[in-house]
């Protein structure tokens, strides 16, 4: 024992340690956080603990992955099928690296209806925004690294959209891709970006993230009708602290408790539904694509495909600066007043509208609507029922429907394409001329067919389409125009 | 530096004291190149080893330039049809594998003028897939279409296919390709 306890007493004489580090693990923190509340507190050490993983599984993969266009994908192969526990590394790196998004945003969200943010924790929350800009940047370009043809394809997005940076578009494109295409040495780049540089500039954010928190320490649990005031606030805080309870060992079990949880949780996913990818080949020629970006981008995909044309610059350059501007504005905008959510409504409101806004547009992104349905045309058929009894022009006319590729737009029963209308029936709501008109002239996001189509395929298209009704209902009629003064035509019926 | 405590050097405080307190009459301007010359001594440091580091990160900045390619006989491409065309880049080399290969469309018109389209999509790059029967490009990303010309049918493109160069030599089409088309920097 006296030897252990000898042993003991000369590193700590020697490195110092009862002065720093125990001095650190043992410092005071309101004695409430110790109790129930304690829980609200865990966020961050599960995002810090799944950041960990994250290290210590991607440098597992290092050693295995090739980052070149050439073997990138092989090497993906190999870890799958070949290394042992390669398949379950890549998957724990996925759900960890989904883990770490979750938990940063369940954190950031936490500290900002606690009011955590407030005087004197700026800056606290500054390295905050930091991490979360790091954390999405390590998630996209490691996305990119399971290098498949969606991650080839979402290269090229990433480059079109920089591309549209004012001036210096081409230099930025040239820059992301480490060249003037997408390539060996975009792999290159986008590794030396996900291995080296974004994790070492992720830990130095955190190691000041964390100096922050020992230093003006974790804020107490908000407690309605106690607004932060600056001139005082410091005071209170210490006569807190005096009552205050050490972190170790007091609260820091259920942050272990909690990352053990996170852990064990992302490990069992990883185990039940395995690793992501890498799906189809990195072949530029294969280009019945589909490509998608992982889950945590879905929203910005879907912005891309919903925003008005002329709005594009400002949504895919500027938006993006703004966010991060709005983020980093907050302490400054409420640096000081009510901590509790229960006297914050407007920052209830602001949390639940970004959650609902991003949830929707996640989930159109997930479900991408406005996009064709490549196949459609040749691999859903038209529903056998629709052309019993019809006639050999409307037969003819459900021909030409498929061979048009209009179904990549247009569903039928439920099937097909989801751009345009599911023309199930339209017979009951457009009349003949309507048909005609649209299917020549296009219009609200149709393209015109009169160049493609023979006046014959038109007729037979549209006694198809007119005859897309429910059984027993009457074809839609055309409505009577107004009369025009000295003019005597009325509507026709066709 | 003129009391006991601060002298640096390991003196007994007594004899030597005087001699390492008291600066030398010429110290000034010397301290001053001493610590200028440190300055232009790691400024020379630094920029010996930044500029290729600097070099190395920037050189893809430096354009290479696009090359002609054959795209295939004249005779190959029917009138009034869109093909395929598969093409290694010229500018890319052993490492790049399979995503050397890229595919561009070859349109020939009436009257033996060629439209040769790039497959990016000009709205985010995405590759566009040709639908023989339609006449029309469709995009898998965000819903853009476009014509048998290029131009815009529907969604959000904003301009029409991107276009290379191409010029006819000995019945051969030659095309001029090599970087990513993008907005700034077409085809």
């Amino acid at each position: 024992m006296s030897i252990i306890k000898s042993i003991i007493g000369w590193i700590d004489n020697r490195m110092q340690l009862s002065d720093s580090v125990v001095s650190v693990a043992r410092h005071p923190i309101p004695a409430e956080v110790a109790q129930k509340k304690g829980w609200w507190y865990v966020f961050g050490s599960v995002t810090m603990t799944f950041f960990m993983l994250q290290v210590v599984t991607g440098i597992c993969l290092a050693m295995v992955y090739e980052p070149t266009a050439d073997a990138a994908y092989s090497s993906l192969q190999t870890l799958n099928y070949q290394t042992p526990f390669g398949w379950l590394i890549r998957a724990i790196h996925y759900y960890a690296a989904t883990g770490m998004v979750v938990m940063i945003v369940v954190h950031m969200t936490q500290v900002f209806l606690m009011g955590a943010y407030k005087y004197p924790r700026e800056v606290t929350w500054f390295f905050g925004v930091g991490l979360l800009g790091l954390t999405l940047a390590l998630a996209f370009s490691g996305q990119v690294l399971r290098f498949d043809s969606s991650s080839y394809w979402g290269v090229g997005v990433l480059a079109s959209a920089a591309g549209r940076a004012p001036a210096v578009g081409p230099e930025v494109v040239h820059t992301v891709l480490g060249g003037q295409y997408i390539g060996e040495s975009t792999v290159g780049r986008f590794f030396a970006v996900h291995v080296f540089i974004l994790p070492a500039l992720l830990v130095t954010l955190l190691a000041g993230h964390l100096y922050m928190v020992i230093k003006r320490g974790i804020s107490e649990p908000p407690k309605p009708e106690q607004p932060v005031d600056p001139a005082t606030y410091d005071e209170q805080y210490e006569e807190l602290l005096k009552k205050g309870v050490p972190f170790f060992p007091h609260a820091i079990y259920r942050d272990g408790i909690a990352c053990a949880i996170a852990v064990i949780v992302v490990v069992a996913l990883a185990v039940i539904f395995g690793p992501k990818g890498p799906d189809a080949f990195p072949d530029p020629t294969i280009i019945g694509a589909d490509p998608r970006p992982d889950w945590y981008f879905l929203p910005m995909f879907a912005l891309a495909a919903l925003c008005p044309p002329s709005l594009e610059f400002a949504f895919i350059i500027v938006a993006p600066v703004i966010a991060i501007g709005v983020l980093l504005a907050v302490p400054f905008l409420s640096g000081s007043g009510e901590r509790s959510a229960s006297r914050r409504p407007v920052a209830v409101m602001f949390v639940t509208v970004t959650y609902i806004v991003f949830a929707v547009l996640g989930w159109y992104g997930a479900t991408s609507p406005w996009s064709p349905q490549m196949d459609a045309w040749s691999g859903d058929p038209v529903p056998v029922e629709m052309v019993k009894h019809s006639s050999p022009l409307e037969l003819q006319g459900a021909v030409t429907f498929q061979l048009q590729a209009c179904r990549n737009c247009h569903a039928l029963d439920g099937v097909g394409g989801k751009r345009g209308p599911d023309l199930t029936y339209v017979g009951s709501r457009k009349n003949r001329p309507e048909l005609i008109r649209q299917v020549v002239q296009g219009g609200g996001y149709m393209p015109a067919y009169g160049q493609q189509l023979s006046a014959a395929e038109i007729d037979a298209l549209v006694a198809f389409l007119a005859a897309r009704r429910p059984a027993g209902e009457p074809e839609a009629k055309l409505p009577v125009a107004p009369p025009i003064k000295g003019d005597s035509i009325k509507g026709r019926a066709p | 530096m003129n009391n006991e405590k601060d002298c640096p050097c390991q003196c007994d405080g007594k004899t030597t004291i005087a001699a390492a307190v008291t600066p030398p009459v010429e110290s000034p301007g010397r301290r001053r190149l001493l610590a200028w010359g440190t300055v232009i001594l790691g400024g020379v440091a630094a920029s010996a080893a930044g500029v290729p580091i600097l070099g190395f990160l920037l050189a893809p900045l430096a354009n290479k330039a696009n090359s002609w390619i054959a795209a295939g006989k004249i005779s190959d491409f029917e009138v009034g049809k869109t093909h395929k065309v598969e093409f290694v880049n010229p500018l890319a080399d052993a490492n790049d594998g399979e995503t050397a290969k890229t595919i561009m469309y070859v349109r020939r018109n009436e009257g033996d003028t060629f439209n040769i389209f790039a497959v990016n999509c000009t709205h985010l790059g995405c590759p566009v897939s040709w639908f023989a029967n339609a006449g029309l490009f469709m995009c898998p990303c965000h819903g853009g279409v476009y014509y048998e010309d290029g131009s815009v049918a529907a969604g959000p493109p904003p301009r029409e296919l991107f276009q290379y160069p191409h010029k006819i030599e000995n019945e051969t089409l030659m095309v001029e390709v090599g970087h990513l088309p993008t907005l700034q920097q077409p085809a």
